[in-house]
């Protein structure tokens, strides 16, 4: 195993200076979320209209891992339309979970907590939040094992 | 009279899983608060009854069976002595703590504890001695009240706790030594003030049991509650002591066998304590094999072991201190052996992740003290806990690995 590929600068540097982070005036969904084994706690607020998340803040504390998946997340969904951000929820959750590839660009930084097990739940708690804010439920649509890249 | 025998280095040899490297270095394992390792001549006793001896208990006419009984009940004789207890009959074996505590919340809540009824506890306790009291609570409905720990020193606020006590709640169950903090509570003192009042007293002594001389007649308490493994037992197995004629005085918790004196279909006497609280079979060998850890840990010396670990937890106090940015839990004298720490730079699993990759087993979390995390304004630290087979050179490790990380997260 390879620490450095688990810690890797693009993750120290978002974990230290997450972007997005404060409250959100006018959220129109506010999840909190914690993972009461560890203590991270990440509260998401979204603000959607027309189906697009217009922006996206967070509060809470965690590890590096935690706080840096936080802040990427915020970072790529801001803007976009839910549908994507459902789909890219999907995409990472299974990745990291060893189904399919993780997306490009800088959130597949994250891949390295595949071979760390107990910082899987470090890695998808905001992800998580995500899900729920989104209002989807867990396995809906039943996860799709993608291939695409094989 | 054994002789002395020499605790850190040259007593590793007898602790087979000590000896091995964790990614390339030699395991430094700091997790003994969590559950200490094991000496050969435990895991011998639990494979020598297995392969000799094994049978139930108590029932049986046979040779084995009588081998296995006289062993079972010769390891609460050994348990009472451990405690200084009047007899065995004041030792019910337990899977550990945790039961112990939940056996007396439902037994003697039962008969015991009633509406408006107040349940005293402190904020250091550890989940569970809190857990088990919340659901006697929501059963009952007495309420629970909680004595206030100062700072981050974590002493208990001994001014407030008289208040509490003068207004005479049912129970006062605390913690002996806290996990997270390493705050000895002055155990004697806080059952005689308690006494003082007629209030019951519960002593968690899951930490001090194996770290310290524990006699429940010196403590003064009602009930003491500790596990096997935290003293180099196996795991599921402990004990509750409940002061002579107390146990008598609690209904049954658990049915079945083993606890019944008349079994009918209508109508079922019990045994006399402390059978009547051990329904089903037990865990025999675990019970032979913690009879053995307390004669190893005592050949050794209780009051040795406790300079031994809290020499250890001092230098590594005092050593850590001086790294940048940490925040130290607890107080800074008389701790017990154990040094929780937050570092401002890492998070606790951070930190964890890393001593691992060093081969240093270190615990990151909330230790199941959340409420107390939380009153610190933490969501979880680090700790290394030490036992009488670590070593100055492991406390070397320890600081050094700790300052890398810190470095590491502060470039």
């Amino acid at each position: 195993m390879n620490l450095s590929e688990l810690y890797q600068e693009i993750i120290l540097d978002h974990a230290k200076r997450p972007l997005n982070r404060g409250i959100l005036e006018n959220p129109t969904v506010t999840v909190p979320a914690d993972n009461p084994t560890c203590g991270d706690e990440v509260t998401l607020q979204l603000r959607v209209a027309e189906d697009r998340i217009e922006d996206v803040r967070f509060t809470g504390q965690g590890c590096a891992i935690c706080m840096a998946s936080t802040s990427m997340m915020t970072r790529a969904i801001k803007g976009k339309p839910t549908a994507e951000a459902g789909a890219l929820f999907r995409q990472v959750h299974d990745a990291i979970h060893g189904h399919g590839e993780m997306p490009k660009g800088e959130i597949a930084a994250l891949a390295g907590v595949r071979e760390f097990p107990q910082r899987v739940k470090c890695a998808l708690l905001s992800w998580e939040a995500l899900r729920e804010a989104l209002g989807l439920r867990k396995g809906d649509p039943p996860h799709v094992v993608t291939t695409e890249g094989e | 009279m054994h002789p002395l025998r020499p605790l850190g280095a040259e007593i590793r040899h007898e602790f087979p899983v000590l000896d091995q490297l964790v990614h390339g270095k030699p395991l430094v394992y700091l997790d003994n608060a969590a559950t200490t390792q094991k000496p050969l001549r435990v895991i011998e006793a639990l494979s020598h009854f297995y392969e000799r001896d094994n049978s139930n208990v108590h029932r049986g006419l046979h040779e084995l069976s009588n081998r296995a009984t006289a062993q079972y009940e010769g390891a609460r004789e050994r348990a009472a002595r451990y405690l200084g207890a009047e007899s065995a009959r004041t030792i019910v074996f337990t899977r550990g703590t945790t039961e112990a505590i939940n056996l007396v919340a439902n037994s003697w809540g039962a008969r015991f504890i009633g509406p408006g009824d107040v349940i005293l506890l402190t904020e250091m306790e550890h989940h569970s001695n809190i857990v088990p009291w919340q659901l006697l609570a929501e059963r009952s409905g007495a309420r629970i009240e909680w004595t206030p720990v100062l700072g981050d020193e974590g002493l208990l606020d001994m001014d407030a706790l008289r208040q509490a006590l003068a207004r005479k709640p049912r129970l006062f169950s605390f913690v002996h030594i806290s996990n997270s903090l390493g705050v000895i509570n002055p155990a004697a003192e806080l059952c005689a003030l308690a006494r003082a009042q007629g209030v019951t007293t519960l002593v968690d002594a899951a930490q001090s049991a194996g770290h310290l001389p524990v006699n429940v007649r010196e403590l003064g308490c009602d009930f003491l509650a500790f596990s096997g493994h935290k003293l180099c037992g196996p795991t599921g197995i402990g004990v509750l002591y409940g002061r002579p004629g107390l146990l008598d005085t609690m209904p049954p918790w658990q049915g079945g066998g083993e606890m019944i004196a008349r079994a009918g279909y209508d109508r079922t006497t019990f045994k006399e304590a402390p059978h009547r609280f051990e329904a089903g079979t037990p865990d025999i060998a675990g019970a032979i094999g913690l009879g053995v850890a307390l004669d190893y840990v005592d050949e050794l010396g209780r009051a040795r072991i406790f300079d031994h670990d809290t020499a250890l937890a001092r230098a590594a106090y005092e050593r850590l201190r001086a790294i940048p940015g940490i925040r130290l839990l607890g107080p800074r004298e008389a701790r017990a052996g154990l040094v929780s720490f937050a570092l401002g730079a890492a998070h606790a699993h951070d930190v964890v992740t890393l001593a691992n990759e060093e081969g240093v087993a270190l615990r990151g979390g909330h230790h199941c003290t959340q409420p107390l995390m939380r009153k610190l304004g933490l969501t979880s630290s680090a700790r290394a806990s030490f036992y009488f087979y670590n070593t100055h050179a492991e406390v070397d490790r320890l600081v050094e690995t700790v300052a890398q990380i810190e470095k590491f997260f502060s470039k």
